[in-house]
């Protein structure tokens, strides 16, 4: 490679090392970054990283730092007790007293991340590829799916748990992840403080479809969460005719309250239009999107257990969607 | 006898790490079955876990002396690499020291959660 090639190959290693940064920089902010926390025990949990970040950074410096002194600057061997002092104190002693200052300050965050009376408790249960979100009201529970809403400023409390297998329920701009385990409760509480959409995601490994088991979560005033639930509460309020869902047997999986559709295998359909997803943070919760996710199922969501409907004559495919999409 | 010992082996070698391995088996499975039987019994739990590290502690130090005395009191410096009695005997009280400081601060860090811990979890 003559020199000019040389200087093509430099000047490309230069784009690519801005835009990896770029990318790198980028995925510090936005919904899902637990670099850009938006509850107290987010910000906790990116202190301790901008913390570990900062003491890592030292110690390389000092390392390298050394390295260098060693190999430019100090020529001559030091004497057999300097030399030993220096392993004494850089090898044993100081790594230790780092080591227990920065795990007494990982440990100081155990209670944190547990506090607080919670003002409101939600079940969710992890299933293959979905979530199924329970909020547990002094006026009873309220059924919903592949969507949280939060009131700011208040703890909440989640109860976690799994219908199938291990599951993780990670919303990284709230908090930590924490794992659903089927037949044992985990309990996270979060304290959500800004206002805003985030998106949480299954963060362990459960099948071929565990990519695509996301959730959006909603931060809203807390008189906007109480009007929300109110609405959640309610039956549905169909404004299309239910007859083809029914008689395709939707209604054998899948829940929605005040018509006969009473299953329980899939997602409660109940208000599914006003909920900003379509297959657990799938896709945008568009009437096209509605009918793809229904002829199509398997083929978006590999391993889902819903069969696709694709069968269907288009007539009864819009009937469905007409009806899908009255439901908010 | 481990202790009060005019030479070192690999007994007196083993005694600070073994030490190290009870004591951090003890707070794992002590707190393993009081949060699943006896959550309740926290505070408990805490001073069994600091008497446990006291007395830790307690042999290791005492460990650690026995080393410094078969070492000769440092009369001669590392690496104690001949094929003699006398570098056989530095080079083991000497390994042993080390571990007994290793041992020391591993009690430490392993009882420090203890510490720190509000609640078993629900």
């Amino acid at each position: 490679m003559g020199a000019k090639g040389g200087r093509a190959f430099e000047g490309l290693e230069k784009a690519a090392l801005v835009a990896g940064a770029g990318l790198l920089l980028g995925a510090c902010s936005g919904p899902q970054s637990a670099l850009d926390p938006a509850g107290r025990e987010a910000a906790e949990v990116a202190r301790l990283f901008w913390v570990m970040l900062a003491g890592a950074a030292i110690i390389w410096l000092a390392v390298i730092g050394t390295a260098v002194f060693a190999g430019r600057f100090q020529k001559t061997p030091l004497g057999e007790r300097a030399g030993l002092r220096i392993v004494l104190w850089a090898g044993a002693i100081i790594p230790t007293l780092i080591l227990a200052a920065l795990l007494t300050f990982g440990l100081r965050l155990m209670p944190v991340l547990r506090a607080g009376e919670p003002a409101l408790t939600v079940h969710v249960s992890g299933e293959q590829y979905w979530w199924r979100v329970t909020y547990r009201t002094a006026q009873g529970e309220v059924e919903t799916a592949n969507e949280l809403r939060l009131p700011a400023g208040r703890p909440a409390e989640i109860l976690l748990d799994s219908a199938d297998v291990i599951h993780s329920f990670w919303i990284p701009a709230l908090a930590g992840k924490l794992d659903m385990i089927p037949g044992r409760t985990n309990r996270l509480v979060l304290n959500p403080e800004r206002t805003g959409t985030y998106r949480g995601v299954c963060a362990e490994f459960c099948g071929r479809a565990h990519a695509f088991m996301a959730f959006s979560v909603e931060v809203m005033e807390p008189a906007a969460f109480e009007a929300w639930l109110a609405r959640e509460r309610a039956p549905a309020a169909a404004t299309a005719d239910a007859g083809a869902f029914l008689a395709n047997g939707c209604g054998g999986c899948h829940s929605v309250r005040g018509t006969p559709a009473t299953g329980t295998i899939g997602p409660d359909l109940t208000h599914v239009a006003a909920r900003p997803t379509l297959g657990a943070g799938l896709l945008a919760n568009t009437p096209a999107n509605r009918r793809r996710f229904v002829s199509e199922t398997e083929k978006l969501k590999p391993g889902v257990r819903m069969p696709a409907f694709g069968a269907l004559e288009s007539d009864q495919l819009d009937a469905i969607d007409a009806y899908l999409g009255s439901l908010r | 006898m481990l202790f009060r010992r005019e030479t070192p082996n690999l007994w007196t070698l083993l005694t600070p790490p073994a030490v190290w391995a009870l004591h951090f088996l003890f707070c794992y499975v002590a707190g393993a079955i009081i949060c699943a039987k006896a959550p309740e019994a926290l505070g408990e739990l805490r001073l069994a876990i600091a008497a446990a590290t006291g007395l830790a502690l307690v042999i290791i130090a005492a460990a650690g002396a026995q080393a410094v005395r078969h070492w000769g009191f440092g009369s001669d410096a590392p690496p104690h690499n001949q094929p003699t009695d006398e570098d056989q005997k530095h080079f083991l009280a000497f390994a042993t020291l080390l571990l007994a400081g290793l041992s020391a601060v591993a009690v430490l860090f392993g009882a420090l959660p203890a510490l720190f811990i509000a609640e078993c979890g629900a």
